[in-house]
């Protein structure tokens, strides 16, 4: 187990997640998230499909850092929501920030130069490169963050004890490593390749979030 | 069963002309209208083990419409055999296609993938509906994935991946279907009005331009209220307003069979 890893994957290091619940606050407030069961529902959709993309590109933005442009532009055919566009490329700007003085490099240093910034999951995998984490933990890392950012959401929306949220991450362990795998396999493949998995609902209700005057969280 | 279609649409001073319009059952061809063709026998198919093949070729300038007269029924076969449509289309610069078959009701059991890939030239233009009904009347689904790669001048312009089924982990849970039974998208090149969102459906703007209505629903009633008013062709300038096709002669002069 390498240390970088634990950093980089660490909820307290400052790349402005927690102000995302991914998708979750929009399901909670139209009631389709409630409880424990629907929680854990809506994670492994999650983590099943945007989860598995998110990975697959941080595992292939890691193996190849100079094709980030290439990459980020087919992350963006794969998000036909405006709204999620904008949300992950705030992420993987506030990502940067962090980056560009904890791992400086010349990939990082490239990566800021994107001028609306790169989406999340590959300005993860240039960040995990120059952290010297392998393909596979980029996979690993984001496929994670894919279930705990919108699980620890759902301790403040929903006001579930954190304990059991935590005990109901930690269940779908095999599933999160289950999905990095497949993930770091399909980023052996051109980029065009990358898996495209969509979830629905995470399309529309982000539009749907955007138009809201009063949110708690950015989507 | 193996079977491939193709149809090959030029533009000619008189209109449309087919220079081919070929398939195999149970992909059957025919010309309904001046620019457009309806496939027949789409109900039977597509069955466990089919293997299908589309091909549509829109050249320069040319207007071509594609629908099916009926549903298609993704059904299990006997041994639980994969079957699988692969849809290959491309629109030269001018060309305009309009692809709105009939949805796809994937039956319980079925194991059924749909791969389309379309190719844009240039300024091509493309209205492109897709309908997945999961399952007959009270049934669940069995596993359709229908993968969706739209590009321009090679470049990705949307690429989906749709997945129902007791294979496809959390599909029908809060971050998928959340218990809707049908799903339909809409793409269209060129700018759309974005209308208004709702809890289940939005139209969204394409990075690399273009839209993709995304709607969820109880029924096809309830989604086409809101994608059959995003299925009408594009507004073109400069050029010839488009009638409405009425139905003509199925076998009109312009076709010459290849």
């Amino acid at each position: 187990m390498k240390a970088q890893l634990l950093i980089l994957a660490d909820g307290r290091f400052p790349s402005g997640g927690h102000a995302h619940s991914g998708g979750l606050e929009a399901a909670v407030v139209r009631k389709r998230v409630s409880d424990l069961d629907s929680l854990r529902r809506f994670l492994i959709g999650r983590l099943y499909t945007s989860g598995l993309v998110g990975a697959a590109f941080a595992a292939a933005a890691c193996a190849d850092p100079g094709s980030m442009d290439g990459i980020d532009e087919e992350l963006d055919a794969r998000t036909p929501s405006p709204a999620l566009r904008l949300a992950s490329r705030r992420q993987g700007r506030s990502l940067w920030r962090a980056a560009a003085v904890v791992w400086p490099g010349p990939h990082v240093t490239k990566a800021g130069a994107v001028r609306k910034g790169l989406h999340q999951p590959v300005a993860l995998g240039v960040v995990a490169e120059a952290a010297g984490c392998t393909p596979g933990e980029s996979a690993a890392i984001s496929a994670y963050h894919a279930v705990s950012g919108p699980a620890s959401a759902a301790v403040r929306l929903l006001g579930l004890d954190p304990y059991q949220v935590h005990g109901l991450i930690a269940a779908l362990g095999d599933d999160i490593d289950r999905v990095a795998q497949a993930a770091t396999e399909a980023a052996r493949g051109p980029a065009a390749d990358l898996p495209a998995a969509s979830s629905p609902l995470l399309d529309v209700s982000a539009e749907d979030h955007a138009a809201w005057e009063v949110r708690l969280f950015a989507s | 069963m193996k079977a491939t279609a193709r149809v090959v649409a030029e533009h000619t001073t008189s209109g449309t002309a087919l220079r081919v319009l070929k398939g195999e059952a149970p992909l059957l061809p025919r010309r309904t209208g001046p620019s457009e063709v309806h496939f027949v026998g789409g109900a039977a198919a597509p069955l466990g083990g089919d293997d299908l093949t589309m091909e549509i070729e829109v050249g320069p300038g040319a207007e071509l419409t594609i629908r099916t007269v009926a549903a298609s029924i993704a059904l299990p076969n006997r041994f639980g055999d994969a079957s699988r449509l692969s849809v290959s289309v491309s629109v030269a610069e001018g060309g305009r296609l309009l692809w709105l078959p009939e949805p796809l009701i994937a039956a319980a059991r079925c194991r059924h993938t749909t791969v389309s890939t379309v190719d844009l030239d240039r300024d091509a233009e493309l209205v492109w509906r897709e309908e997945l009904v999961c399952g007959r009347h009270g049934e669940d689904p069995g596993d359709v994935r229908l993968t969706t790669v739209l590009r321009r001048d090679g470049r990705a312009l949307y690429r989906s991946d749709v997945a129902v089924g007791p294979h496809a982990r959390g599909w029908d849970g809060p971050a998928g279907f959340g218990g809707a039974r049908v799903h339909a998208t809409v793409f269209r090149t060129g700018e759309t009005a974005t209308t208004s969102s709702t809890p289940t459906s939005a139209v969204m703007a394409l990075a690399a331009g273009g839209t993709v209505a995304t709607v969820l629903g109880r029924d096809l009633i309830e989604t086409r209220r809101i994608t059959d008013a995003l299925v009408t062709p594009p507004q073109r300038t400069g050029k010839a307003a488009v009638t409405p096709q009425g139905s003509t002669a199925i076998d009109s002069p312009l076709v010459r069979r290849a």
